[in-house]
């Protein structure tokens, strides 16, 4: 079943029209890459569906109904998605613990014991359950993203959505970061992960989507799309980026 | 001798000096808080954003005119002026005849709320938007962002500044002295106007501005490093579950 379905999704920016009617959905655990060249519109697309950005045209449909319908609550949406930032984006006036507990707190409601239980939960399994009082400018970018990717995972999303997670990292953190993400692709998470990481991708994605321009110019399997793609658009695009 | 004048000014004297200094920490101190909170207000109102349309768009316009007007007003005057309006002007327009301390303190509060509006707006403007999405993305709203991870951050940000109108505070409320707030200039006038030794009476005052405000600044520069924390982080071993 359809986590998330996207419809004839269109976005602009001004005159820019940077998506143009994008199909495609998640299934309910499956890993999907999201691959392509810079300025193709993949974090657009990102954006687009938790709504960071308005889309122009199109629906999202998440369990059954439209959300962007006036009459959704966008802020409840949200919290089934899990979201993962490039640049990390961790709240600077918290520190580790309280990165994964206030969402839960204010939001969902849960109370501060809970909670904490839940973060540490997270922590743990991104090994970061040894720095819960530090804050994150503390903090090295591959921990700061673990702490990252435990924050949206302590609000128990449907589907978690990476952008990027390891472009703004040293080359020597990259890996510690990858592993979490490994775990939770083998754990059956549902993840929906843009990346310039080809092995990785290679490794634990079920689909691999290419994006150029705004458009969706094939997907399929790894063994597919990245190893003999169909298209001439992909082929260009591998080429450039494996040399 | 000047010495031997000094210490038998501040043997004779010493009462009216801490009563003098007493009002003018209390002053400076009250006024920066009440400062500090119209400047978030304003700074706030500043940066708020709603669609270009509407009944909400059109009054936080108006709001912000008349907010505008007020920091421009109180940046541009002098607050020795400010002082004998608000004291005088009130009572003659209103008949309201405030006790001298409240006109210090709502002068001197006016005067660092206009000041403290700017720091603010530029403060909150500062905060990387990633921030904002992050807690967005985790379904806050506007409000629950703000209260949570924005303000927060601005409010530390914004604390040297603050420290700053504070010992500013504490030398220019000698001002109030026109509108006969009894603070350690009024003070000191009157101990001079007694004995005549003006230069060893002021010199008296200097040393204790200069206490209050170096004490003042020592302590905010404490308070800074104590939320900063040490820059590195010491792991803890026993915590893993
Ligand atoms: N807020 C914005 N305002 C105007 N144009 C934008 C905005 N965000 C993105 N764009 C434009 O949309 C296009 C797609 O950008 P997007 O960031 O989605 O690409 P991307 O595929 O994520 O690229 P990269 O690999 O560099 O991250 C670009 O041409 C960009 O200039
Ligand atoms: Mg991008």
């Amino acid at each position: 079943m359809a986590v998330i379905k996207i419809e004839h999704l269109s976005k602009s920016f001004g005159r820019n029209q940077v998506l143009k009617d994008v199909n495609f959905q998640v299934e309910k655990g499956e890993v999907v890459c999201l691959i392509g060249s810079s300025g193709s519109g993949k974090s657009t697309l990102l954006r687009c569906i938790n709504l960071l950005e308005m889309p122009s045209g199109g629906q999202i449909i998440y369990k059954g109904e439209n959300i962007l319908d006036e009459k959704h609550n966008i802020q409840e949406y949200r919290t089934h998605l899990g979201m993962v930032f490039q640049q990390f984006n961790l709240f600077n006036n918290h520190n580790v613990l309280n990165n994964c507990t206030v969402g839960q707190v204010k939001v969902l409601k849960r109370s501060k014991a809970e909670a904490e239980k839940i973060a540490l939960k997270y922590l743990h399994i991104v090994g970061m359950d040894q720095y819960v009082n530090a804050k994150p400018r503390q903090l090295s970018g591959g921990q700061k993203q673990r702490v990252a990717i435990a924050r949206a995972l302590s609000m128990n999303p449907d589907v978690m959505l990476f952008d990027e997670p390891t472009s703004a990292l040293d080359p020597e953190m990259v890996g510690e970061v990858l592993k979490v993400m490994r775990q939770l692709a083998d754990g059956g998470n549902t993840m929906l992960i843009v990346t310039h990481e080809m092995e990785f991708a290679k490794e634990v994605a079920d689909r691999v989507v290419f994006m150029d321009k705004g458009v969706i110019v094939e997907e399929g399997p790894p063994s597919q799309v990245l190893i003999n793609p169909q298209h001439e658009r992909t082929k260009e695009f591998l080429k450039r980026t494996l040399k | 001798m000047s010495l031997e004048w000094i210490i038998s000014i501040v043997e004779n004297n010493w009462q009216m000096f801490l009563r003098g200094a007493y009002y003018t920490l209390l002053i400076s101190i009250i006024s920066t808080i009440i400062g500090a909170l119209i400047g978030f207000f304003i700074g706030i109102m500043h940066t708020i954003k709603v669609r270009k349309k509407g009944v909400k768009y059109y009054s936080l316009k108006i709001i912000n005119f008349i907010l505008t007007c007020y920091v421009e007003f109180f940046r541009g005057t002098p607050m020795i002026v400010q002082a004998m309006v608000v004291f005088f002007g009130l009572d003659m327009a209103f008949g309201i005849d405030m006790h001298f301390i409240t006109a210090g303190i709502l002068v001197v509060s006016l005067n660092t709320g206009a000041y403290m509006a700017e720091i603010v707006r530029g403060g909150i403007v500062s905060i990387d938007k990633g921030q904002y999405e992050a807690a967005s993305a985790i379904g806050m709203n506007h409000f629950q962002i703000m209260l949570n991870v924005v303000l927060p951050q601005v409010a530390r940000n914004v604390l040297p500044a603050t420290g700053n109108q504070l010992i500013m505070n504490i030398k220019d409320t000698a001002v109030l002295n026109v509108i006969g707030v009894t603070e350690l200039f009024f003070q000191t006038k009157s101990i001079a106007g007694n004995n005549f030794r003006y230069f060893e009476s002021f010199f008296v005052a200097c040393v204790m501005y200069f206490i209050m405000t170096f004490t003042a600044s020592r302590i905010l520069l404490y308070v800074e490093r104590r939320l900063d924390g040490p820059d590195a982080y010491q792991k803890e071993q026993k915590e893993a579950i």
